[in-house]
């Protein structure tokens, strides 16, 4: 943007002037639960509350300052750049992810009310009050190769240059700054220790994308297994809710799902049957045939799993009997079913 | 004020395994004397895994979807957070850029449908809550709900993410979400206070990551008993698929016993506006909740 001379100057200005010292007015007084944790001294964490006056302008670490300055000097976290680029100050404020060094208290208390409870990202990861081992963090971050592989001339003569269309295509994914925020708020990760995640996702998403890269197909293989991959994401989207760099991870995990398709590295398996059964359906009806996509995702040797909660759901009538069978011809077709079916013709582009 | 009238898009489950949906969504909007039409010409919203498998092909089927409320000139409600979410992300990428917006119109085309851009969609619960409104709602109760504890479940895709939600949703936040809490609330029951209410259960990875998915659901049902909630309600119905009819498998994972009746956002203010049991179809349910009908 051009900011004519008058407006640098105000901004000078701005930056100089008494306004732009802390805001007093309308402090709030809150008190703080803080989750209190030595791995080398305690068996079990405890929390300790603080209380203090907020002021409008105070970031969660400013409070976080506080406590270590004015009520307990061993009160540990971490923080660095104080600007929101280094990542380290990410903890969680009643169970919300922050960025404390982004986030205003007040507007925490507006949503929570006058009790804050502090804690670190992840508490069965704590090490010392807020400070959490991200190894699990950097080893799936590894795991996802995030740099660009290509031979690349020692002594270049020109820059290798990206078009203003191609960066678009990064979607902003090369802004993370591996704070964390997304994986400690991933509820998939939490019960499948297996899953890499949104942030190891999101730097495969990258560098999958990046035309200067030749391991692109290794990299989004390694994104297609079960257990780990992209298919073990629960869709909750809580990571594009945590991210304070607000990067949308689960747009950049539905664009590794469609890319494993378009490259052909989809495996024929339960979920990507599953995706793919979806145009079976509609095609088919215009909706979902529930009973048959599951069939369909399974195969008839997978179904003995489901057969104890079939019973169950046809005594409760939710699934339809039809000429003595089930599962078959039940689902309701909808009004225009060709329209669906040209659509699908015309704009169907992947295929299992 | 005039009578509210919307499109209703059912998605596929109230069509299918979870009729008691949709009866008891149209007795309630009956009783409140809110106009429903029902969108027969909408199909699924592919229910994020069509997203998985080609982006564009969902993006397209759900702008038709939208196609046919535009024509009617009304609001489109959903009753499942997936529809919302879904019709929702779609509205939001074709509106915010023209680009794409004239290529899912060029395939539209083909069909003789043009999508514009002029209908809200918002889900069923903000409905009621927004334009309708919750002191108009305790006015008509009947049968107050006063003797139970019920356990609000969100969903994740009525609430999050946020940003896309915030008009459709009042600003509902999601780390502290209340508009379930106020519905209970104005029906006379008594909320349940619990940290699973705006988790998630897991239904989308019911097939491929099983445990995962039961882990989910059993993690925030036995939050809800071990807060004495004698039920769960919830304005999605894949929560209530996961939640209800699994209780016997994720017992299994979870070593504990759950049994908690877990019932549709309708189905719980048909039974405090006095609707008869057909319409509310608790019968439809795997784990029983018969027993309410007598409260």
């Amino acid at each position: 943007m051009i900011h004519s001379e008058e407006e640098v100057d105000k901004e000078l200005l701005y930056l100089n002037e008494e306004e732009h010292k802390p805001d007093f007015s309308h402090p709030i007084d809150v008190k703080l639960k803080t989750f209190r944790f030595n791995a080398e001294t305690d068996c079990l964490p405890h929390y300790r509350t603080y209380e203090m006056t907020v002021t409008k302008d105070e970031l969660v670490l400013d409070i976080l300052n506080r406590i270590k300055y004015e009520h307990d000097g061993s009160f540990s976290y971490r923080r660095s750049c104080r600007h929101g680029i280094c990542g380290a100050c990410a903890i969680k404020v009643n169970g919300k992810a922050v960025l404390a060094c982004k986030e205003n208290a007040q507007g925490l208390v507006k949503i929570f009310g006058n009790e804050l409870i502090i804690e670190p990202q992840n508490q069965k990861r704590a090490i010392k009050d807020m400070i959490i081992d991200k190894d699990d963090f950097w080893q799936k971050h590894a795991a996802v190769k995030p740099f660009v592989i290509a031979d690349i001339d020692p002594k270049p003569n020109k820059e290798t240059l990206i078009s203003p269309e191609t960066n678009e295509k990064f979607l902003e994914s090369d802004y993370c700054i591996q704070c964390g925020a997304c994986h400690y708020s991933c509820p998939a990760l939490d019960v499948n220790e297996d899953f890499l995640g949104p942030a190891a996702l999101v730097s495969a998403y990258r560098f999958s994308i990046d035309p200067r890269d030749t391991a692109g197909k290794d990299r989004l293989e390694l994104t297609s297994e079960m257990g780990i991959g992209v298919w073990d994401c629960v869709k909750c989207n809580e990571c594009v809710e945590a991210c304070p760099k607000e990067l949308d991870p689960l747009e950049k995990i539905t664009k590794l799902h469609n890319m494993q398709f378009e490259q052909g590295i989809a495996k024929r398996n339960i979920a990507t049957k599953h995706a793919e059964g979806f145009v079976r359906s509609i095609k088919k009806y215009g909706f979902l045939d529930e009973a048959d996509i599951v069939v369909y995702s399974e195969g008839y040797m997978g179904m003995y799993k489901h057969v104890s909660t079939a019973v169950k759901m046809m005594k409760a009538g939710k699934i339809h009997w039809h000429s003595g069978i089930p599962f078959i011809d039940s689902v309701p077709k909808i009004k225009n079913l060709d329209e669906v079916q040209k659509l699908i013709e015309i704009s169907m582009t992947n295929k299992l | 004020m005039s009578q509210l009238h919307y499109a209703l898009f059912t998605g596929c489950t109230a069509k299918q395994s979870t009729p008691e949906l949709l009866s008891s969504t149209l007795a309630v909007a009956d009783k409140l004397g809110i106009k429903i039409t029902i969108l027969e010409e909408a199909s699924c919203c592919g229910a994020s895994h069509l997203q998985d498998f080609d982006e564009f092909l969902a993006l397209v089927l759900n702008a038709r979807n939208i196609c046919y409320a535009e024509k009617l000139g009304l609001t489109m409600i959903t009753i499942c957070n997936t529809c919302q979410l879904n019709s929702q992300m779609t509205k939001h990428a074709l509106d915010k850029d023209p680009k794409l917006k004239t290529k899912v119109n060029e395939k539209l085309a083909e069909v003789g449908l043009e999508y514009k851009g002029t209908s809200e969609i918002k889900h069923f619960l903000y409905t009621l809550i927004d334009e309708y409104g919750l002191d108009k709602i305790k006015d008509k109760v009947k049968v107050p709900l006063s003797h139970l504890n019920i356990a609000p479940f969100y969903g994740c895709h009525n609430i999050r993410p946020s940003e896309l939600h915030a008009k459709s949703n009042n600003h509902e936040n999601p780390y502290n979400p209340t508009s379930l809490d106020s519905l209970i609330s104005a029906l006379e029951g008594n909320p349940v206070n619990y940290e699973s209410k705006n988790k998630c259960c897991g239904f989308h990875v019911e097939l491929q990551a099983n445990h995962a998915s039961e882990v989910l659901s059993g993690n925030a049902l036995l939050d809800a008993m071990d807060n004495n909630a004698d039920l769960m309600v919830t304005p999605c119905p894949l929560c209530h698929l996961k939640m209800d009819t699994y209780q016997g498998s994720i017992s299994k994972v979870m070593g504990r016993s759950v049994e908690l009746p877990v019932l549709h956002m309708p189905q719980m203010i048909a039974l405090a506006l006095g609707c008869t049991e057909k319409e509310i179809g608790l019968s439809f349910h795997v784990q029983k909740a018969k027993h309410l009908y007598s409260a």
